[in-house]
């Protein structure tokens, strides 16, 4: 098992005691450690069992039952690709398939390199620019099938 | 500054009126520019038309004459972004970054109006300048976006100017709290997220409890695929909702609020702790409020992106820290909720519609809407409808007026085909239910149900047993797994679907299918579960015809299910220019550039649909 850095350990003990006043702060700190570090393995729960006295088991439970939070590392660039049905049924599965086949992965998951992550994302609420596509927080508007190399091409230069 | 007693609230409300109407006007000489800041016109350039006005209108020293202010979605998303102008409110659509200094120059001081960014009835051909002009805004009614696209959602005086707080006032000052209830009550008020449960006799289970604490909790966890009202509301006018939860706490003499939006949602989560903030500093949200003694905190809680937390004691786990399960009822959440105290659980649109009813009275609200649905709905209607957006429609509208004059029509001459209400767990309406009025109980006689409000049109190209599939797949990830009628009963359901849709399946799976759907809807300890097979049966009644299609033809008749249909290039209509063949990912198309048609081999053809997409002569068919 990996060990946890020291100032990691110590970040996530300030996250823990910065929410020490509110009632029940579970969420509050797996969210925010999410956040900051981007997976919360193992070694970060038994950090975050530790300090609020939580069995282990139980926010294992909690972390695996959220789809925001996520026991690997993601990649540089998280491809999120909206299927909700405004996004469906204007053929987004279409969409999220051809990420897929470009970077031959399956969705959830990370290319070999880290550098991209493709996620099937549940409505954005972006319904009118369907089917729609977010690239760590782009929103790409009305999306087809043709332009889905292109736009992977954005990113291989490393430009942004 | 603190607003310290209520007369004070209303001197403060008189002064932010006046400043909005001048706003408005422009009487002291002065203009304003309203941008659409909805997530549909955000991603389309709002931000840079934003920013792009602020500099321009700088460097020309204007920046004291004529506001910039980013404002909540005015729900016309197929038409953005949009800028509306006052005085005179023009509002100009599908504006672009290089229009800004054209609008500056020509409308802003040149005082003339710009022809080609008005929007162009597509029925007449004839300009319509503003929202009043416009088939998509004539049949709305703003109630629960009321401010929404209008005031400045940051701004705390705009909200004051434009109605807010003045409901909270009458509260506070004229009524106590059996009054309020009683005044819900009359008002017919029923729950915006979908079950359609009569709010006042919610609030009055939760007065009734005898204890020292009791909750508000606003449920924002807007999971239904296709929805985003609650969003535009939190991000139009969070005042209102803050308003509508304080009014209700005063109600059930509660002393605090939780608000729990999805994660998804950050401009409203930001928003919503902006507004927050701002009431804090002036004394509404606080100790001993306009000094009367009520006392009354907000909290914000995220999800974490789990559509089972929209129903309420999942909700109510997962701010205590828990996996969002359900919890069995009774006791129910107004007797043990949140902490195991009374609570009520009351959703944005719901809690959005309050401060109205107050404000103009039960009477008045009681006059729009049908006999057992009052008041008005918000929809996103979205799907293949020429108009996708956000409206807000009298209870009672009927769907031909919601899909086609203010939808505008299906897309491309299309036919239309069903309309799907009510998300994942509701039903399909179709051809035949288009003159049915829109209320609770019509939908759920008619096979569908309310829901939160999200309205999907669907075409002759979609395939209903797709679409059953989608919903079901959607479901099956996220129930959560505590009962075992949903959690196993939708992985069956799902894969008796997969099997119909790869045209694996026989007659005899349909019944199966069936008598499973049923079990899990009755069986459930849910509302998830109990609704999980709404779309099959839905579909299963009103679509039959295209589930024998799949089952006994083996074929899609929309053409969407992958293993039942084909690509073929007609022959006759090839121009021979290869174009399909080059962007094939699996060389599977062969033909001489020029010379001799191409033609799809289909046992290599993956069905990815690349050629169907690029071929210019339309020389490419699905069948």
């Amino acid at each position: 098992m990996a060990v946890i850095q020291e100032h990691a350990k110590r970040r996530i003990k300030e996250i823990v005691a910065s929410h020490k006043d509110e009632p029940t702060p579970l969420l509050i700190v797996l969210s925010q450690i999410q956040e900051e570090f981007g997976y919360i393995p193992l070694e970060v729960q038994e950090v975050v069992s530790e300090e609020m006295n939580i069995p282990v088991a139980e926010i294992y439970g909690v972390v695996t039952f959220y789809s925001f939070f996520s026991l690997k590392p993601k990649g540089k660039y998280i491809i999120g690709v909206c299927l909700g049905t405004a996004c469906y049924v204007k053929g987004s599965q279409n969409i999220i398939d051809k990420f897929c086949e470009l970077l031959k992965i399956k969705p959830g998951e990370t290319t070999p390199d880290g550098k991209y992550t493709v996620d099937a994302l549940r409505c954005i609420g972006a319904c009118a620019i369907a089917p729609a596509v977010t690239i760590n927080g782009k929103v790409y508007a009305n999306l087809t099938v043709d332009r889905v190399e292109k736009i992977i091409k954005e990113y291989e230069g490393g430009a942004n | 500054m603190r607003i310290n007693t209520p007369q004070e609230l209303v001197n403060k409300i008189r002064s932010c009126e006046k400043c909005l109407a001048q706003k408005f006007s422009g009487e002291t000489g002065t203009k304003a520019l309203l941008v659409c800041g909805g997530l549909g016109c955000i991603s389309t350039g709002a931000g840079d038309i934003i920013s792009l006005l602020k500099t321009k209108l700088e460097e020309k020293g204007l920046q004291d004459k004529v506001s910039v202010d980013s404002v909540g979605c005015f729900g016309f998303c197929s038409q953005g972004p949009f800028i509306r102008v006052y005085p005179g409110e023009t509002l100009y659509r599908m504006v672009k970054p290089e229009d800004v200094d054209r609008i500056i120059e020509e409308d802003v001081i040149g005082g003339k109006i710009i022809e080609d960014l008005i929007y162009i009835d597509p029925k007449t051909n004839q300009p319509a300048r503003t929202e009043k002009d416009i088939d998509f805004f004539k049949k709305q009614i703003k109630i629960a976006l009321y401010g929404s696209g209008i005031i400045n959602p940051e701004n705390l005086d705009e909200a004051l100017g434009y109605g807010s707080f003045r409901a909270f006032h009458k509260v506070i000052t004229t009524m106590k709290s059996q009054e309020v209830i009683d005044e819900i009550l009359k008002s017919g008020l029923r729950g915006r997220g979908g079950g359609g449960f009569p709010t006042g006799r919610k609030w009055q289970f939760a007065l009734d409890q005898k204890s020292d604490v009791k909750y508000v909790v606003c449920n924002g966890d807007e999971g239904d695929p296709g929805a985003f009202m609650d969003r535009s509301i939190l991000e139009g006018n969070p005042f209102a909702v803050i308003e509508g939860m304080m009014i209700a706490g005063y109600a059930i003499q509660a002393t605090a609020g939780y608000f729990y939006v999805r994660a998804e949602y950050p401009l409203a989560v930001s928003r919503l702790k902006k507004a927050i903030a701002l009431l804090e500093e002036v004394g509404l949200i606080g100790d001993n409020i306009l000094g009367t003694g009520f006392n009354f905190r907000v909290y914000v809680r995220l999800g974490a992106g789990a559509f089972v937390c929209g129903e309420e004691t999942a909700l109510l786990n997962s701010i205590e820290g828990q996996r969002g399960q359900p919890r069995p009822r009774p006791p129910f959440p107004a007797v043990k909720g949140l902490w195991q105290k009374p609570t009520i659980v009351n959703n944005v649109e719901t809690l959005a519609v309050v401060p109205y009813v107050i404000r103009n009275g039960a009477d008045d609200f009681v006059k729009l809407g049908t006999e057992k649905s009052k008041g008005t709905k918000v929809f996103a209607l979205g799907g293949k409808v020429n108009n996708v957006g956000l409206v807000e429609v009298p209870m009672g509208t009927t769907l031909r007026e919601l899909i086609y004059d203010i939808g505008g029509g299906i897309p491309h001459g299309k036919k239309f085909k069903a309309i799907q209400t009510g998300g994942p767990s509701g039903g399909c309406l179709t051809e035949k239910d288009l003159d049915a009025p829109i209320d609770y109980d019509t939908l759920i006689a008619r096979g569908s149900m309310m829901g939160s409000g999200g309205a999907i049109v669907m075409d002759e190209d979609n395939c209903m047993v797709d679409v059953a599939k989608f919903y079901m797949e959607f479901i099956c990830d996220e129930s959560c797994g505590k009962c075992t009628p949903c959690r196993i009963g939708t992985k069956r359901m799902l894969e008796y679907l997969q099997k119909i849709t790869e045209g694996r399946a026989s007659l005899e799976d349909l019944d199966a299918l069936t008598e499973l759907a049923y079990a899990v809807k009755e069986n459930s300890l849910c509302g998830l579960g109990q609704t999980a097979a709404n779309p099959v049966l839905s579909t299963m009644i009103n679509f039959r015809d295209e589930y024998i299609a799949h089952v006994v033809d083996k074929k899609c008749p929309a053409h969407v299910c992958k293993k039942l249909m084909e690509y073929y290039i007609i022959p006759e209509k090839c121009k021979k220019c290869g174009k399909c063949a080059r962007v094939c990912p699996v060389s599977c198309i062969s033909g001489v550039l020029g010379k001799t048609p191409f033609l799809i081999d289909p046992l290599k053809c993956i069905k990815c649909g690349m050629c169907y997409s690029v071929c210019p002569f339309d020389s490419i068919i699905k069948r």
